[in-house]
């Protein structure tokens, strides 16, 4: 276990290495680089900077420099902890990113619990009772779940919140807890909040998560072991529990690895629908003022959060399953 | 008898019937594809089937909600031909809202395939006739209008006509990448095999909105709107060929050591010639159905990326763009019309889904359905 846990770890690196290129050319790749959006500010608002001036500036933030080394500087700060400024906030990268990015990991996190919560459940019905009502009706919502992008789901909840409960959805607080300190009532006020952004981004991967479950157990049910412990009579949900659904959940651990991306691209654009204080409207943000060292942040804390999520679920697949741990 | 006359009858049909007629037996499936079908043309034929322009604006009707067509007037008579009522308009006192009810004085019998705005089919041919409308003196808005007094039932199908076209055209793009890279990988191995291994690996773990929007963000400002819808096109299939390449290099891994294959090469053929001509052609079926299933997320990511105003951008029509103006809390609560796009988006999605189910299932009768 010890050697295939390293292995793994090691094998991260070389991944990870590869996204931060992708990431730093991607944010390269607007016309223009950070100090054009800032200067053209400057300049519009009638400030006359020298041409040494704008070359000073540019080569604070080694612009300079080749490409390559401007990476290198770039990808070093990034790991000792420094991920720059950002222009348009006036604040340093760090605290955003401090501010921000809790938000995001529970809203994904707890997404994550709802997908299972709902998707277990309701798999295992619909594959012992297939083609029953109750395994069509929920066949059905699923289908049409998948079809739903998680924007347009973000917009009919906030209609019909409105519509309903004549209440306004959006944000993670109410105006009154939103710069107060952490109290009881507040943390109360956030999970009020927490259910909507997580009921919305968990629904997008429910309806794969079941299909795969449904399919799995369908194929345990019929096996001779099952129907050997039924002949000699175990309790249905006790002979369910114990062999086939076990085995049916173990693939299902591996469906963590893209469910993740899911979540987090889901995330992103729901929290934009609501206005959530996390990542997704802040990179929406950095990218349409091309403020690199944010969006190159955001996009590379997101993909990290993938990663080691996979990873995770990796590591948890090989504890749960010998077969690939002695591969 | 009648079972074994069947079983000779069935013998003489070729795969591609025995496909069909598995295929057949999916009702939800053949629903969705004559849906598919519809919509298409409609779309083909989007300057004819909708009553105005996408930049035609009705000013007596801003934000207005959606008519009903109706058989019956206020006096209780039936009327063979369709009409619509026109609308009052009143400004709310408190709210400044503008509020429209019917007006049963103005009544506005449809006409169909009639003389109306002129238009260019296909930028070729100058028409003025449309589906149906309501002539010179009255208007008709099936879903209603925007907030510039343009019908929106208009814009939907015009809508469609991009949309629809980016799906297909994105999954033409990821189908080849696909095809190629995992066909290379899989038929030549080594370290191009690892390359190409690594690097679905690498496009597979990372959160595709995110990426969708940096890319598209990174889009030229000065880019006409061709430019960006090739280059939105592009940029869906740059993370969506990762997952068709890994099936294909599967496959191929499995096919290379197959006698037609080996005695192919041993003939002299080219690598290509054997990949495209002797290969593909052997599971094609299963790239059909893998790239039907392929669909919905390009309408989906195309849709996202309009939506949050990076991807295509007005006077651009797409299902996403039109989207856009549903985007804040005001509209969705005072104008839920807006939405409709949205219904179209998942309606299409669905569709596109069950079909791919149907055909995976028909060319494969082995496959459990679910994992792919």
């Amino acid at each position: 276990m010890k050697t295939y846990i390293a292995k793994r770890l090691l094998g991260a690196i070389p991944t990870l290495i590869f996204i931060s290129m992708i990431v730093f050319v991607v944010i390269q790749l607007p016309p223009g680089d950070i100090v054009t959006s800032p200067l053209d500010r400057m300049q519009s608002q009638g400030v006359e900077l020298s041409s040494e001036a704008i070359q000073n500036l540019r080569a604070q933030y080694n612009l300079d420099q080749p490409l390559p080394l401007q990476y290198l500087s770039w990808i070093t700060n990034f790991v000792t902890g420094d991920m720059g400024y950002s222009y348009l906030f006036n604040r340093p990268v760090n605290e955003l990113v401090g501010e921000r990015i809790g938000y995001t990991l529970l809203i994904t996190l707890s997404a994550l619990l709802f997908t299972w919560a709902v998707a277990i459940p309701a798999g295992v019905y619909s594959a012992v009772r297939q083609y029953s009502l109750g395994d069509y009706a929920l066949t059905t919502v699923m289908l049409v779940g998948l079809a739903t992008p998680s924007f347009l789901l973000a917009l009919i909840v906030m209609y019909f919140g409105y519509e309903w409960f004549g209440i306004s959805i959006g944000g993670l607080f109410s105006p009154e807890y939103r710069d107060a300190p952490w109290s009881l009532a507040r943390a109360g006020d956030f999970l009020s909040h927490l259910w909507i952004p997580m009921v919305v981004v968990g629904l997008g991967g429910t309806a794969s998560t079941m299909r795969i479950l449904r399919a799995n157990l369908l194929d345990e049910l019929n096996k001779p072991y099952v129907i050997t412990a039924r002949a000699k009579g175990v309790k249905p949900l006790k002979l369910l529990v114990k062999y086939p659904l076990r085995i049916a959940i173990n693939p299902f651990i591996s469906t963590i690895g893209f469910l993740l991306p899911t979540l987090i691209s889901g995330e992103a654009i729901v929290s934009i629908v609501l206005n959530l204080p996390t990542t997704g409207p802040a990179l929406v943000q950095a990218l349409i003022n091309q403020d690199m060292y944010l969006a190159g942040s955001f996009l590379m804390l997101l993909t990290i959060l993938t990663i080691v999520g996979m990873l995770i679920s990796d590591l948890l697949l090989a504890w749960a399953d010998p077969r690939i741990r002695y591969e | 008898m009648s079972e074994v006359s069947a079983q000779l009858q069935a013998r003489t049909l070729s795969p591609r019937q025995l496909v069909w007629l598995r295929f057949k037996r999916h009702r939800l499936a053949m629903a969705s594809g004559y849906f598919l079908l519809f919509i298409y043309t409609v779309a083909a034929f989007c300057e004819f089937v909708s009553p105005y322009g996408t930049a035609w604006r009705n000013v007596q009707a801003i934000n207005a909600p959606p008519m009903r067509v109706r058989f019956v007037d206020a006096q209780g008579q039936f009327h063979l031909r369709p009409f619509v009522y026109g609308y009052d308009m009143q400004v709310d006192d408190e709210t400044w809202v503008r509020e429209y009810t019917e007006n049963s004085q103005k009544r506005y019998p449809i006409y169909f395939v009639a003389r109306g705005e002129s238009y260019q089919l296909w930028n070729l041919f100058a028409a003025e006739r449309h589906l149906f409308t309501t002539g010179e003196q009255g208007y008709i808005h099936l879903f209603g209008t925007d907030q510039l007094g343009r019908d929106l039932f208009s814009r939907v199908l015009y809508g469609a006509r991009v949309s629809l076209s980016i799906g297909i055209l994105g999954v033409l793009l990821t189908l080849f990448l696909g095809v190629l890279l995992g066909g290379l990988a899989g038929y030549v191995g080594g370290l191009l095999d690892r390359a190409v291994q690594r690097a679905i690996e690498v496009l597979q773990s990372l959160p595709a909105l995110p990426l969708w929007m940096a890319l598209s963000a990174a889009l030229p400002v000065s880019w006409s709107s061709l430019g960006v819808y090739f280059g939105i096109t592009i940029i869906l299939s740059l993370l969506g060929w990762p997952a068709l390449a890994r099936q294909v290099r599967g496959k191929f891994l499995s096919l290379r050591e197959e006698d037609f294959v080996v005695s192919a090469r041993m003939l002299g053929a080219s690598k290509m010639r054997v990949i495209f001509k002797h290969m593909l052609p052997s599971f094609n079926s299963h790239l059909i159905a893998t790239a039907t299933l392929a669909v919905p997320g390009m309408i989906l990511g195309e849709t996202a990326l309009s939506f949050l105003g990076i991807g295509l951008r007005p006077p651009v029509v797409s299902w996403g763009v039109l989207m856009q103006q549903a985007q804040n809390y005001q509209a969705i609560v005072l104008t839920p019309w807006l939405l409709i796009p949205g219904l179209f988006v998942v309606l299409t999605v669905m569709a596109f889904n069950l079909l791919g189910d149907g055909v995976r299932d028909a060319v494969d009768p082995y496959s459990t359905g679910g994992q792919s």
